[in-house]
């Protein structure tokens, strides 16, 4: 004694369609629901792969060395102890080179001056480079050229514009070869970059770059920011990046005061707080179905009661229990089912819509959160069905019959 | 054959205890036409939902075809009522989504009849029915005479032994009324064991064998005439 699954499919989409408003409810409950997780999965995963992609830009088989151990798992009584970690300097950087793999070295320091030209003046941040740093972060000039590839020790007056900074300076003038100060020295101007919009960490438009020397002297420090270290190929880093503690922790009097992070490292962590960033807003989605299911209840709920005598007739012509749970539990997920794809479909608009709006944003929702969020919904609506169908189901049959 | 034993239903309302049948003991033939009369909460709807198996009596035995059915599990009694009774109601309880034939067919759906088959069946009754016509109509496109002819459609589809009646012609004007009761008694005819419940003195009167009920017990039973 079965009923074909067709038959079971027939029947309860006959009772779909016959209160439109009810199955409306549920399909909207349902798809909104699946939209919300479709669409935040969305704007989470473009997010990630924006922040990803920004970091690539810094350019590849990059290593960073930082000044100072900030390890975790360091002594913090070292803060106590009044020992700080010594300095990174130039003649650090410039030791770094001897390794074979290193391709690129861009010593870096950091620092604000005002710089006028005439009468205007403004403070600006101030970086101090070498000619690496051009190709090392994958930078454009506009006019002129970059910094010249002479001695790093040697202090050149000369710099170079973000394009901000020149419109400010020099509105339409032709900088190239003019004199600016910087803080109390004066620089030739022998280049502007071009704008390259923010790059991670730096707004190339709005900073005037010197030599690394001359940065050290205007700003009165024998120290770096931090050393820019380009690696020949990926499968090198790790080789690299021993060398480098090896060869500062020697240079250092055997203090291993430095941390090297590779790009990859970085990159691995943004990964991480975006992946979870997007299950967060996913789970937070995922609430919605759950508030999707109790109204999926509710209705059934009320589905049961009004098809009371049809339940009581079912059961006086050979409905068992079951089959008449089952016709409730295929109802409930055939409209869910078809709630989900509608969600889905609307999702998609909304996400698409979204990258219209932002452009920068590829935000796609992935794959598996398409796939969860159809079956969450799907297990929603069969879980919350189950109470209204047993309820049919256990309906007294004769009480049921006297409903007309 | 229907033979029942010492049947006792016993509702629990609220704290009375409402015994709708006492001691019930008769036994019907394949092939009987019965009327049950009696006034209202005399019982005679509860022992048709016992017969029909929509309720299990408190205590008692029924026994059907030679198996006692009072102990089976539901999805046992669900086969029994689909395969071997009809029921008859007096607000026909048709699917109003459904087609005269839809309706009819009903009962083969859920048994899991195969369609072709199904609609041969369907076709066949229907023309017995005088109804053929009518197959795709909805019920409230239907007079209520023809109503409760998709109904006994429905109700002997499966080709039951036993076609349960309850006031078949109680929401009827008399001509269709009597048009429905001239249907059933042809089915009995036919050798259909025929239980009508009824209020209407006349109708009862009707039949071969004649129950009246009072206080949920037997007070007359004319036994086979």
């Amino acid at each position: 004694m079965s009923m074909g699954i067709t038959d079971i499919i027939r029947f309860s989409f006959s009772a779909i369609v016959r209160y439109p408003l009810r199955a409306g409810l549920m399909l909207l409950a349902i798809a909104i629901g699946v939209a919300s997780i479709v669409i935040l999965t969305g704007l989470g995963e473009g997010a990630r792969r924006y922040v990803t992609s920004e970091f690539s830009s810094l350019g590849t088989n990059l290593l960073i060395v930082i000044p100072g151990k900030t390890e975790t798992s360091g002594n913090a009584l070292n803060i106590f102890s009044g020992e700080t970690p010594r300095d990174l300097t130039l003649q650090d950087a410039l030791s770094l080179k001897q390794h074979a793999q290193v391709n690129r070295i861009a010593p870096v320091v950091i620092g604000a001056a005002y710089v006028s030209y005439q009468q205007l003046s403004r403070e600006t941040p101030v970086m101090g480079s070498n000619a690496e740093l051009l190709k090392l972060r994958n930078w454009k000039m506009a006019r002129g050229r970059f910094l010249p590839a002479a001695d790093d020790t040697r202090a050149a007056a000369v710099c170079v514009l973000g394009s901000k900074l020149k419109q400010e300076l020099f509105k339409n003038e032709n900088p190239i070869g003019k004199k600016i100060r910087i803080g109390d020295r004066q620089f030739r101007i022998i280049g502007i970059m071009a704008s390259e919009g923010r790059s991670i960490g730096v707004d190339v438009e709005d900073i005037v770059i010197i030599p690394t020397a001359s940065a050290q002297s205007l700003f009165n420090t024998p120290s770096l920011f931090r050393i820019l270290v380009e690696v020949n190929s990926r499968d090198a880093l790790e080789q690299v990046k021993q060398h480098i503690v090896n060869t500062i922790k020697s240079r250092h009097q055997g203090e291993e005061d430095v941390t090297v992070i590779s790009q990859d490292a970085v990159l691995g962590t943004f990964d991480q707080i975006f992946t979870s960033l997007t299950l967060t807003v996913t789970g937070i989605a995922a609430i919605s179905l759950t508030v999707a299911g109790i109204l999926i209840m509710n209705i059934m709920l009320v589905t049961v009661s009004q098809r009371t005598a049809e339940i009581g007739l079912l059961k006086a012509i050979g409905a068992s229990h079951h089959q008449i749970q089952n016709l409730f539990l295929v109802e409930a997920s055939l409209l869910t089912a078809t709630g989900a794809l509608l969600g889905i479909a609307i999702g998609y608009g909304g996400n698409l819509f979204i990258h219209t709006l932002f452009p920068a944003l590829d935000n796609v929702a992935p794959g598996w959160a398409i796939a969860a969020a159809f079956l969450l919904a799907l297990c929603t609506g069969l879980l919350f069905a189950v109470m209204p169908a047993r309820r049919a189901a256990r309906l007294d049959p004769i009480q049921a019959l006297a409903h007309r | 054959m229907i033979k029942l034993t010492e049947i006792n239903r016993i509702f629990q309302v609220g704290d009375q205890q409402v015994h709708a049948l006492r001691d019930i003991n008769m036994t019907i033939d394949n092939g009987e036409y019965l009327s049950i009369m009696g006034p209202s909460g005399s019982g005679k709807s509860t022992l048709l939902n016992i017969l029909g198996l929509l309720d299990n009596p408190s205590s008692g035995e029924y026994e059907l075809e030679g198996e006692i059915v009072t102990h089976l599990s539901d999805e046992q009694q669900a086969v029994i009522r689909s395969s071997q009774i009809g029921f008859v109601f007096q607000f026909f309880h048709l699917l109003p989504r459904l087609t005269a034939a839809e309706n009819i067919a009903l009962p083969m759906m859920l048994a899991g009849v195969a369609a072709s088959e199904r609609r041969q069946r369907t076709k066949k009754i229907l023309d017995e029915l005088g109804i053929a016509d009518r197959a795709d109509h909805k019920p409230d496109q239907l007079s209520g005479g023809q109503r409760q002819r998709v109904a006994i459609g429905r109700a002997t589809i499966m080709q039951p032994r036993v076609l349960l009646a309850d006031e078949p012609t109680g929401n009827l004007d008399r001509h269709s009324g009597m048009e429905v009761i001239d249907i059933l008694e042809n089915m009995n005819q036919q050798g259909i064991t025929l239980i009508v419940v009824t209020h209407d003195p006349e109708l009862g009167e009707r039949a071969g064998r004649k129950i009246r009920f009072v206080d949920g017990a037997i007070t007359v039973d004319t036994g086979k005439q």
